[in-house]
């Protein structure tokens, strides 16, 4: 499909319009159903000991357009007050924006009505499934969405779990979706899960042992992230102009804004 | 008249303002299951051929949702009950979008469920199944049989038929009246019993090693090193499949996971200490 293809000389900046006839044709003609754009921009998160980062760059782009370059794509889901101050869940989206903020919207409704219902917020995996049956809802329809949600479990612990469009999920300890996510998960699998990192002197070829995997601490990852993101934006067209990260810990959840390159 | 004052004498708490049609029920309506049958439809004539053009990644490779595909799954009955293994790889196109999927599906303590083809059919409909199951359970005072579960599953993707779902299952359990019970289904409304299914795009391969080396006589832990040992033949063959491999035993009083193990020691470890796969050299030189 060309309105997928990303190259304007093809088929014209990326609209989800883009390909409506041009020219008058002969007899009936139905348009194409295009109910999608492609906005660009990467997320990633990761689940620590005591905490879980969600981040996500702020361009939004359609085709080789940069529509703005403050648009958030993590969203803290489930507070009492629309400044969410109280919220004990995020949530990324990356994706088609428009898709993205209607799913934040209805999650954050069901967590909202789930406190009023029950007293209490909603705990991270019942979001999670909860989620997972929103997405699936629209099976047939989908919301064009990756979406990655974050929390801390019933121990406290970090909890990632990630999707894909249609509802299936998993929970990871890590996770990059969206444009850049090709360039961003294989660093996380080396620097997070030490995939391929062996035990020097340990051996050679097959006899290597692996390194032991250890929880990394926050100031670490915070790098990471910082790192992974600076990396996916010398490559990759889509991603720029600024890092959103918020950090949920048993303390609550605080965001920060970096920059990022703007070229 | 009578049904205007029902409709304005409701509680606050239900009377509905702005939120479109569809939304009222879950949001509102404290009955309504969240695994319902409601689904939302694109506003075309063609619903299914639309979502065939936006999610088919083999009709069409610039797809813009690309659905996690790609499996090795097997199960087989043998005299102590029923192996169940997987491999655990998602792939989209040729991108690796996961290598840690659980692809064994627990519908309940005692059912099992695998999952090929699109992981959110199967994650949903076998968790569905699970609360049909339990239904039935609570209606009946007895376990459901491994029989009747499947066929709720095969009539309800029968239902479907057409409308783009794709998912390959195998469901496995022990029950008193069936003793080891397993049996395939997949989207297409296919129903079959069987001692012995491999599904998935690894198949061919694990019925290689699985079809040479099976019998019902088999010991447990026999047939748990066969399970384990279709699935690494696969995953070596198969560049769809990977990962680790899950392995779980189905019993009479429930089912037994045997671990998820990462492949690639297994692998080393058959090769030296078996001497197969000598097709792979281990000397660097």
């Amino acid at each position: 499909m060309a309105m997928f293809s990303q190259n304007p000389i093809m088929n014209g900046p990326n609209y989800s319009f883009a390909e409506a006839p041009k020219a008058a044709m002969d007899g009936l003609r139905e348009h194409r159903f295009n109910p999608y754009t492609d906005n660009g921009g990467s997320t990633l998160a990761i689940a620590g000991d005591g905490f879980a980062i969600m981040a996500g760059d702020t361009r939004l782009t359609s085709g080789y357009s940069i529509n703005t370059r403050y648009a958030p794509k993590v969203f803290k889901i489930g507070g009492t007050t629309s400044s969410q101050d109280d919220a004990n869940i995020l949530l990324s989206v990356v994706g088609f924006a428009a898709d993205g903020e209607a799913l934040q919207e209805r999650l954050d409704s069901v967590c909202k009505m789930y406190r009023y219902r029950h007293g209490k917020p909603m705990s991270v995996n019942a979001c999670a499934k909860r989620l997972s049956t929103i997405l699936y809802q629209k099976r047939f329809f989908p919301y064009y969405v990756y979406a990655i949600l974050g929390g801390l479990d019933e121990e406290g612990k970090g909890a990632v779990y990630s999707y894909d469009p249609v509802g299936s999920y998993e929970r990871e300890q890590c996770r990059a979706g969206g444009a850049a996510a090709s360039l961003i998960m294989p660093f996380l699998d080396n620097q997070v899960n030490f995939k391929n990192q062996y035990v020097p002197g340990s051996g050679i070829g097959h006899e290597l042992q692996e390194r032991d995997r250890v929880p990394l601490p926050r100031d670490e990852v915070e790098i990471l992230v910082k790192d992974a993101f600076d990396s996916a934006v010398e490559r990759h067209i889509e991603v720029g102009d600024g890092l959103q990260m918020m950090i949920i810990t048993k303390d609550g959840i605080e965001e920060k804004v970096l920059p990022l390159k703007k070229d | 008249m009578d049904t205007l004052v029902a409709r304005y004498s409701r509680p606050a708490n239900l009377q509905r303002e702005t939120y479109a049609e569809d939304q009222h029920d879950d949001l509102y309506n404290d009955n309504s299951p969240a695994l319902s049958l409601k689904f939302a439809m694109p506003p075309v004539a063609q619903p299914s051929a639309w979502l065939r053009a936006a999610t088919d990644d083999r009709s069409n490779p610039n797809c813009p949702i690309k659905i996690a595909h790609g499996t090795t799954t097997l199960a087989f009955r043998f005299q102590g009950g029923i192996i169940v293994a997987t491999d655990s790889r998602a792939t989209a196109g040729n991108w690796i979008a996961s290598q840690t999927v659980k692809k064994v599906i627990e519908i309940n303590n005692c059912l099992l469920g695998t999952m090929a083809g699109g992981a959110a059919d199967c994650q949903y409909w076998l968790a569905w199944l699970g609360m049909q199951c339990r239904l039935h359970e609570l209606r009946h005072k007895r376990r459901i049989s491994v029989a009747a579960a499947s066929k709720i599953l095969a009539n309800l993707v029968y239902q479907y038929k057409g409308m783009g779902l794709s998912m390959g299952t195998m469901c496995a359990g022990v029950t008193k009246e069936e003793g080891p019970a397993l049996y395939y289904i997949d989207s297409d409304g296919t129903r079959l019993s069987g001692n012995l299914f491999c599904v998935g795009s690894g198949q061919t391969f694990a019925y290689g090693v699985l079809d040479a080396e099976y019998s019902y006589d088999l010991s447990e832990e026999a047939a748990l090193e066969l399970g384990r040992r279709s699935i690494l033949a696969a995953t070596h063959r198969d560049a769809y499949s990977g990962g680790f491999i899950n392995l779980y035993h189905v019993k009479e009083e429930g089912w037994v996971k045997h671990g998820f193990n990462d492949t690639n020691p297994i692998f080393w470890k058959t090769k030296l200490e078996k001497g197969e796969f000598t097709n792979v050299t281990s000397s660097l030189d």
